[in-house]
């Protein structure tokens, strides 16, 4: 059970809360990192922004942003938490990545973790860590119910390798804030990233024309906008909000809804087939476990929590995915203009060949 | 899709021995044939049809269609268990009336006992092999509450487990037979729909009608004790009748993973005809509601629990037998309800 340890946590370190001067974000050369790590950078209330990754960013971090080429895997990060007495630590190369780069992935996501969070555990200064965790925790199953709370256990050991490990990330976190209690954890279960410059296996997905769907499911889909995610992690770092919590946009939509919102043609597959398919054609379609999971259960968890306590509601789903909509620009195959023209089109036929029958008759 | 919802726009009147298809060029014959009282004034006199958005067919060409296009273009919600108002009214429940008014010439009593507004679960016996029943109470208590409420079906993991069946059972507005499930719907005043006796209800023998079965571990009645729920007990009759189940291939059915094998005079012997539901006549009553609102502390209380189940069992099981009893004197005498049932146009 997540929530007991996270409350035990929740009251000593709360009491004397000042912002931290000096934070650490790791996974900047990535889309989130990059940009929470720019955006604490301008927040006037912390001192220093240190951006750590193991590969040099691809996108300019500003100057604000100091950058450091650092593997999470080695204990390497132990010494730029001391020697910079870093106060809060934002943890977000926890990713998803294809199929090919699995076990690489596994090694970043899990040792990474590892690492860091015993780096954490020996820093003195250290009195704020933030993780980034996903709503793939819940894991995948046919008992499960249909929202996710916070406490929801997982009824069984997802397929997904990105699930799995962001499984072994929060019991470690969870080793941490018993060693650790001074130290306030916030761990962030994120519904999938979805928005304007999201560039992510789902949004890639989202974007072929005809869309493999498994035959006879259709999944309830959560998504976050990433700006409110953006805002999420910003607060956590500048507030206290200990705990585990859900991140996501209220409201569902069904995955042929979205296709359809889309513009796209949904193909269905055979749950078999669709594996088989996305382990061949990877590339064009990665297409992993973790997604198959998702397309055949749908995942929907509840946000009271997160709005209780960060008093901040992050845009619905449905108002995300059209965001996200609206900067991919094309309408797919299937455009609602075609279709609502279509509609007036066969509608104003009826009309005239019923009034030329009854002028008829 | 598009005959589907035909079913659903024209069912409203139209004979059941009409194709629900009612397409322009067949248009002129609806009227001409005279079933539909309130047609000939306005159509066969070709004077009187110069207004456009009076003519009803054209009402629900132009309904059907934009139907189609917000299906079309995703343009509807889904509630968080996955429930479609918009397919049930436009597509299910027009399905499912068919088989309630037609097959079944369901008939229902106290359907003032369920609450106009806020939670309720209603609480009922099951039975027929294939869960029928849950579906007719769900149009009972659409069609015949004045507030035409939804009930929130919970259903066995099997079904989830199935695909396509899954999916229309979550578009239908059912979802897992688990306590996190039931809390949250009720706790946000949605009527609950529930049967305790799962598969030893339906999957029961012939001989075993209208036997009600044990009670499961009243995880419904902790539901409703935690969120102050009023239980509605609700007996069916009819359900066992429609696949009278004879005996049961155990075996076959652990080899297909299903919790029984039935075997009725029909099926399998007939292959897909078998599976047409016999049409028994279905009598259906909502009991008066069990308050629980006092009794919250005690939801993990096993005496407390087993009590007001075994108190709702026994309501069912006494109020079955008053219904067959009524339905074996009422069927004595010669089928009545042919016609008066029929001319609403909900």
């Amino acid at each position: 059970m997540s929530s007991g340890p996270a409350r035990a946590g929740a009251a000593s370190p709360r009491r004397a809360f000042r912002t931290p001067k000096v934070v650490l974000v790791t996974g900047v050369s990535r889309y989130l990192g990059a940009h929470v790590a720019a955006r604490l950078a301008t927040d006037r209330r912390i001192d220093r922004v240190i951006g750590v990754d193991r590969h040099p960013p691809s996108e300019d971090l500003g100057d604000a942003v100091e950058f450091i080429e650092v593997d999470l895997t080695t204990p390497e990060s132990s010494k730029i938490i001391s020697s910079n007495r870093v106060e809060a630590v934002v943890h977000l190369a926890v990713a998803a990545d294809r199929h090919a780069e699995r076990a690489a992935a596994k090694e970043q996501n899990v040792i990474g973790t590892l690492q860091l969070l015993a780096s954490c555990q020996q820093a003195p200064d250290l009195r704020k860590i933030v993780i980034r965790s996903s709503t793939a925790a819940y894991g995948a199953s046919f008992r499960d119910p249909a929202v996710f709370t916070e406490d929801t256990e997982p009824q069984e050991t997802p397929r997904g390798g990105f699930a799995r490990d962001v499984l072994d990330i929060e019991g470690y976190v969870r080793g941490f804030r018993r060693r650790r209690p001074d130290v306030a954890a916030t761990v962030l279960r994120f519904a999938p990233f979805i928005g304007r410059l999201a560039n992510t296996s789902l949004t890639r997905y989202f974007a072929l024309p005809l869309v493999p769907t498994v035959l006879g499911r259709d999944p309830r889909l959560q998504f976050v906008h990433v700006d409110d995610a953006l805002e999420i992690l910003h607060r956590s770092v500048v507030e206290q909000h200990p705990g585990t919590f859900n991140v996501a946009g209220a409201g569902v939509i069904t995955l042929s809804q979205a296709v359809r919102r889309a513009g796209r043609v949904a193909v269905p597959i055979m749950e078999g087939g669709l594996s088989a398919a996305a382990g061949m054609s990877r590339g064009a379609l990665d297409f992993s476990l973790d997604q198959l999971d998702l397309f055949v259960h749908g995942r929907v968890v509840d946000t009271a929590r997160l709005v209780r306590e960060f008093g901040f509601t992050p845009r619905s789903t449905a108002a995300a995915f059209d965001d996200f909509l609206a900067g991919t620009g094309s309408g797919g195959i299937l455009p609602r203009e075609a279709v609502a023209l279509a509609e007036l089109g066969i509608l104003a036929g009826i009309r005239a060949a019923r009034s030329a029958l009854r002028g008829r008759a | 899709m598009s005959e589907q919802f035909d079913a659903g726009v024209a069912v409203d009147r139209t004979r059941a021995a009409h194709p629900p298809v009612a397409r322009p060029p067949r248009l002129r014959a609806v009227p001409a044939d005279g079933a539909n009282p309130m047609a000939p004034p306005v159509d066969p006199p070709a004077i009187a049809e110069p207004e456009p958005p009076v003519d009803v067919w054209d009402r629900r060409v132009a309904s059907a269609l934009a139907f189609l296009r917000n299906r079309l273009t995703g343009d509807y919600q889904v509630d968080e268990f996955g429930f479609d108002q918009e397919l049930t009214d436009g597509v299910f429940l027009p399905l499912l009336r068919r088989l309630y008014r037609d097959w079944f010439r369901v008939e229902v009593q106290g359907a003032e006992n369920l609450p106009a507004s806020g939670s309720a679960l209603v609480v009922a016996n099951h039975s027929g092999v294939i869960a029928l029943d849950a579906l007719m109470l769900s149009v009972a208590v659409h069609d015949e509450h004045p507030a035409h409420r939804y009930l929130r079906l919970l259903g066995a993991d099997l079904v989830f487990r199935m695909p396509l069946i899954s999916e229309l059972a979550r578009k239908h507005g059912s979802t897992l037979a688990c306590n996190p499930d039931a809390e949250r719907l009720l706790g946000s005043g949605e009527l609950v729909g529930v049967f305790p006796e799962g598969f030893k209800g339906v999957g029961k023998l012939y001989r075993d009608r209208y036997k009600l079965q044990r009670f499961g571990r009243g995880g419904f009645v902790s539901a409703a004790l935690r969120t102050g729920t009023p239980i509605i007990p609700a007996s069916i009759v009819g359900a066992e009748e429609t696949y009278p189940m004879l005996g049961n291939i155990k075996p076959l059915a652990r080899l297909l993973g299903i919790p029984y094998f039935p075997v009725t005079p029909t099926f399998p012997w007939l292959g897909p005809l078998g599976l047409i539901p016999l049409p028994s006549k279905w009598l259906i009553a909502f009991g008066e509601p069990i308050e629980t609102a006092g009794y919250g502390d005690q939801a993990d209380d096993p005496a407390v629990v087993f009590n007001l189940a075994d108190q709702v069992r026994e309501t069912i099981q006494q109020t079955l037998h008053g219904l067959l009893a009524q339905r074996d004197a009422g069927e004595a005498e010669p089928a009545v309800d042919a016609e008066p049932g029929d001319g609403t146009g909900a």
